[in-house]
């Protein structure tokens, strides 16, 4: 009962969440720049005009693509938030990840083309430090299932630092963040246009918007679980963690340069083994 | 304009200008003038724009490109003429090449005369275009419902 609760839940308030954290980074990023910003609430007047635009359809099997991306992204949130496996819900993820791909391939538009291989190329980047967090996950507890994790008496991040410094670095690349904003090129620099989601426009770009949201309180909530422990008082350290870790994405967004793929790779690679390996020989040595 | 419930996203196009309203444009934009307090996006994408920001006047050579970017924009949409060489064609109405204002090619709403049009003319002007765009999407909405009526008779 509980845990269809926490389902129902995920699904009814995730868009809400996604959509004010949203409003509140543009909010954030404005006064980082010294402006004002646009009202928090923005992002859904945003998907709101976009659902009543008049639909212009570039390739059908694009929406074909789409609604994959959604439901697959909902499912991964909600088995997490059910408690259950982890490993599986990164191969979800990942599953709703290559539909993105196809949905902006089809239209066969030079920029959402471009955009699309630059996704992969993204998707290969961040994807081993994704699977260490899954083991990490697995030697710290000895279980792969999130209610058990999160039932624990342990909080996981005294025993996996390095896991999680890992997953905050590839949470740059999920969020589509600078310096690896390659596949959408987000803000003003427009060399691919819109990049992956040029040929998305009124309900399939609103489609992929709140799709986002679902996937960042997703997201959020992986961060989350390297604190919460049986106490219930570490749910409000998870919170406050997370928000440190949103206000982090966000001034690293502001204050960095968009990077080359090929360096991507190298420093994402380098970087996320180094520390999640280290991390993970330690615990092995430890056992 | 505090708590609008707006959210214009801009296409701005650069037909022969001497870039000088581009600038200003991109003026717009920045922390002195900050037109996204209003929900003002630069997106490069003419099938996620709502208003059509058009500098320059048109010349033979982009006149199919203007016409093209006007035609790739769902409805609702407003195109706003940004000074004067958008206008009427300004200094280089004359020249063998330029056709006129970007209205002889596409239809134009909202005109902001000027040379170089200024930051805050221009925010007006697009603030007028939101005015504009707020009840083309009504008439939108109204026509998609007339549509929706008509095919269940059918």
């Amino acid at each position: 009962m509980n845990m269809i609760l926490r389902v129902v839940l995920y699904i009814v308030l995730a868009p809400i969440i996604g959509g004010l954290l949203e409003g509140i980074d543009r909010k954030i990023s404005a006064r980082m720049q010294r402006r004002v910003g646009p009202p928090i609430l923005q992002p859904f007047y945003d998907v709101k005009k976009l659902f009543k635009k008049q639909v212009i359809i570039v390739s059908r099997s694009q929406t074909f693509g789409l609604i994959p991306y959604f439901f697959l992204m909902v499912l991964t949130g909600a088995m997490f938030f059910a408690g259950m496996d982890i490993l599986m819900c990164f191969f979800v993820m990942s599953t709703a990840a290559t539909a993105l791909y196809f949905a902006a391939m089809v239209t066969s538009s030079p920029y959402a083309t471009i955009g699309a291989n630059r996704e992969l190329i993204q998707m290969m980047a961040y994807e081993p430090a994704v699977l260490l967090t899954c083991v990490g996950f697995y030697l710290a507890e000895g279980t792969f299932n999130v209610s058990e994790i999160a039932a624990s008496d342990r909080t996981d991040i005294l025993f996996m630092p390095g896991f999680f410094v890992a997953f905050v670095f590839i949470l740059t690349i999920k969020m589509r963040k600078s310096p690896f904003d390659t596949s959408t090129s987000h803000h003003m620099h427009q060399e691919l246009v819109k990049g992956l989601t040029t040929e998305m426009g009124a309900r399939n770009l609103a489609i992929f918007q709140v799709t986002e949201w679902y996937e960042n309180v997703f997201l959020m909530g992986v961060v989350g679980l390297y604190l919460v422990n049986s106490n219930p008082m570490s749910i409000i350290w998870a919170i406050i963690c997370i928000m440190a870790v949103y206000f982090l994405e966000i001034l690293i967004d502001n204050t960095s340069a968009r990077m080359k793929w090929q360096d991507m790779m190298k420093i994402t690679w380098i970087f996320t083994l180094f520390t999640a390996g280290v991390n993970l020989l330690v615990l092995m040595l430890v056992k | 304009m505090a708590n609008v419930k707006r959210s214009p996203w801009l296409l701005h196009y650069d037909g022969s200008s001497c870039n000088g309203c581009d600038i200003e444009v991109l003026a717009s934009l920045t922390p002195v003038y900050d037109a996204e307090r209003f929900g003002v996006m630069n997106t490069g994408d003419p099938m996620q724009a709502d208003i059509f920001l058009i500098t320059g006047g048109v010349n033979t050579q982009n006149k199919d490109t203007v016409k093209q970017l006007y035609d790739q924009m769902p409805r609702p949409k407003v195109v706003v003429a940004v000074g004067v060489c958008a206008c009427t064609g300004g200094i280089f109405k004359d020249c063998y090449n330029i056709l006129g204002g970007a209205d002889t090619v596409i239809p134009v709403d909202i005109y902001v005369p000027g040379c170089a049009a200024r930051p805050q003319a221009i925010i007006d002007g697009i603030v007028q275009a939101v005015e504009l765009f707020e009840q083309r999407s009504k008439e939108h909405d109204e026509m998609v419902r007339n549509q929706k009526k008509g095919s269940e008779v059918a």
